[in-house]
């Protein structure tokens, strides 16, 4: 093979590539180690897996080293990855009522069927600064863990009985009563499909389907900000969360052979977060009820799951007069791996482009000059 | 890489890369949506000539990769490299040598032959985003040929400029049907682009289009009757080539800050420079012949 010798620019970029590798670790510190980062950056490793669209929690971690802690460059390594893999087959829809729940509320009944679990919130924490977590030792850490757990108040009938609480869903509650609209329009296609985002660009109007995939993977700022937004005044949503749950629920493929039987694949951690609203669509007529949003994630991101059950609903307005229910504006803008690498082409050199404004302005300026 | 498939994309990417590739030849200046992949290289930095690229690169193409016309700059390199280590291709700067030429925002001065194909990098491939944001709306605009914001938009310009403002992405009307953006090239190289030898292909990554202009086809800049279309046009040649025919750039002498014009197509303004000095060397013909 021959390489064409060029001048500066190869030379460039890969010393500046020798000068990034040496920048993680020019304090020479103990690299850290993927473990560390999976399990005590869970949640930075749950936004990389959600937002890179691939759940691999050593994966996600070595992402985050290798990214330096940068969010989006982590997603973005994983999304790569991810793109060269081939699709070898869907899974089975995952059931979210057979949860292993972390945590467990609603907003809209104080008591419901299974109860509300708090699970490990920051909700209700004081956001003051822990300063003795500068100096945490091993030592520390082993006394919080047995101390917590030698306090832990199970329910011993529970435990022996050795039976997992079921929770039925709380929108069901409302459903039996005929107040929740459940749509007629199936999220597959009329052969059964379901349309694939990673394998189709997106056209106009989109299927539900398509915008839950692409919410799904989108960014939490850009989804939070456009959730925001449609409730403090660009909107007419007033969502009240139905049921949020944080947990684990197992993924169930088809057998390539055997068409009656499935093949578990493991357990994955997700959020789930239903979003009930007055019902929004113009095109459902007949009595008053409610619409319910949805959102889940990879992970445990209860921003995201909840901003995507809000977007879930704005987007169903036949004319769109704020942008958060303009589907194509959503849309078009959540993705973080490509609102970050246009923002950043713009580091290229733009040489030949710029010459040509700078000809046209000149232009347009002697001909102003020439009139007066 | 050898942990990655040939070409880096794998097969069944690389065939609907192809299958598109062929609706888009077959409709030119139509915008082809396609299952855009992410890369290794960030979006909007030319994946989507990178994605046409790899589906069409083989064992014994010779790939030239420019960045505004030069082989050098930064990103052109990462590409070359990319694209060439996974494709295990020659690499060359010299246009007359290469099969494959990947390029952003240029057209090289040499003339290209129906032995060769240019690929352009195209970060906003949708002419009409200008005048319409809505992409639902200006597909129904491009299939009822509804391009009359686009002439208001250009007289409106010159009612308030006295001239079109448009210095890249100038719009053109393909084979009589389509208007489509032929990428941010400059002025000076829409003319290459009408009744060429060479096959163009045009990959919009972050934006999941393909379109393309096959060879000896008509591609006309829009102007108007009175507003004939004009190219940039400078009142001295490169500083260091001498050349006059060519599209250059300008630029501030790091030591003394004088501003100097120099040819954006850098192995082009080699050639020229060795052939000043007498040196042996193969230069090929311009585009008007």
């Amino acid at each position: 093979m021959a390489y064409v010798a060029v001048r500066g620019g190869q030379q460039a970029i890969k010393e500046a590539e020798k000068l990034l590798h040496y920048y993680r670790l020019k304090d020479g510190e103990q690299p850290i180690t993927i473990n560390q980062i999976r399990t005590q950056m869970r949640l930075a490793v749950d936004k990389a897996m959600s937002e890179g669209s691939l759940y691999d929690p050593d994966l996600a971690a070595l992402a985050l080293k290798q990214a330096e802690g940068d969010a989006i460059e982590a997603s973005f390594l994983l999304r790569a990855f991810r793109s060269t893999l081939p699709r070898q087959a869907y899974t089975d829809a995952i059931d979210t009522s057979k949860m292993e729940i972390v945590r467990r509320i609603s907003a809209t009944f104080k008591e419901v069927p299974g109860g509300q679990y708090l699970g490990p919130t920051r909700d209700y924490t004081k956001r003051l600064l822990r300063m003795e977590l500068m100096e945490e030792t091993e030592a520390e850490a082993k006394a919080t863990i047995s101390e917590f757990l030698e306090n832990l108040n199970l329910n011993a009938e529970e435990v022996e009985s050795g039976q997992v609480p079921t929770f039925p869903r709380v929108i069901n509650l409302l459903k039996e009563e005929g107040l929740i609209h459940v749509p007629t329009q199936g999220e597959r296609n009329t052969d059964g499909s379901v349309d694939d985002i990673t394998r189709d660009a997106l056209s106009f109007p989109t299927s539900r389907a398509v915008r839950l995939q692409a919410m799904t993977r989108g960014e939490t700022g850009a989804l939070l900000a456009f959730a925001y937004s449609s409730v403090r005044g660009y909107g007419d949503v007033h969502p009240t969360i139905g049921e949020l749950r944080v947990g684990y629920v197992p993924v169930y493929m088809p057998h390539p052979i055997y068409p009656e039987e499935t093949i578990a694949l493991g357990r994955i951690l997700v959020t789930e977060a239903e979003i009930v609203v007055r019902q929004q669509d113009e095109n459902v007529s007949g009595a008053a009820q409610f619409a319910v949003g949805y959102g889940l994630c990879f992970g445990h991101n209860e921003d995201k799951a909840i901003s995507m059950g809000i977007l879930d609903q704005t987007m169903v307005a036949e004319n769109p007069a704020s942008p958060a229910q303009d589907e194509e504006f959503v849309l078009y803008h959540i993705d973080g791996i490509e609102s970050s690498g246009f923002i950043s082409h713009f580091k290229l050199p733009h040489y030949v482009d710029f010459q040509a404004e700078l000809q046209r302005v000149r232009s347009i300026n002697r001909k102003e000059e020439n009139e007066v | 890489m050898s942990m990655y498939n040939y070409g880096f994309l794998d097969e069944n990417t690389k065939r609907e890369l192809r299958r598109k590739t062929l609706k888009a030849v077959a409709i030119p200046g139509y915008q082809v949506p396609f299952g855009s992949r992410e890369m290794p290289v960030a979006r909007g930095w030319g994946t989507g000539g990178l994605q046409v690229t790899l589906s069409l690169i083989g064992l014994g193409d010779v790939l030239k990769v420019i960045d505004q016309g030069s082989d050098d700059s930064v990103n052109a390199c990462n590409l070359r490299d990319l694209i060439s280590e996974t494709s295990e291709v020659d690499t060359t700067t010299d246009t007359l040598e290469a099969t494959v030429i990947q390029t952003r925002h240029r057209i090289p001065e040499e003339k290209m032959t129906d032995e060769q194909i240019l690929v352009f990098q195209v970060p906003t491939p949708e002419i009409l985003r200008t005048v319409e944001p809505s992409e639902q709306e200006s597909r129904r605009m491009h299939a009822e040929r509804d391009y009359s914001r686009l002439w208001v938009h250009l007289y409106e310009d010159i009612v308030e400029w006295k001239e079109i403002r448009i210095s890249y992405d100038y719009p053109v009307l393909v084979n009589g049907h389509y208007i489509c953006d032929p990428s941010p090239i400059p002025r000076f190289d829409v003319p290459k682009l009408h009744q060429a030898e060479t096959l163009f292909l045009f990959g919009a990554g972050r934006e999941k289009r393909i379109y393309a202009i096959p060879p000896h086809t008509d591609v006309i800049p829009l102007q108007f009757e009175d507003y004939p279309f004009n190219v940039e046009s400078y009142e001295s040649g490169c500083e260091k080539c001498g050349s006059t025919h060519t599209y250059l750039e300008e630029s501030f002498d790091s030591n003394t800050g004088e501003r100097y014009l120099y040819c954006s197509d850098t192995s082009y303004c080699g050639k020229q420079q060795l052939k000043g000095q007498h040196q042996p060397v193969e230069i090929g013909v311009g585009w008007n012949g």
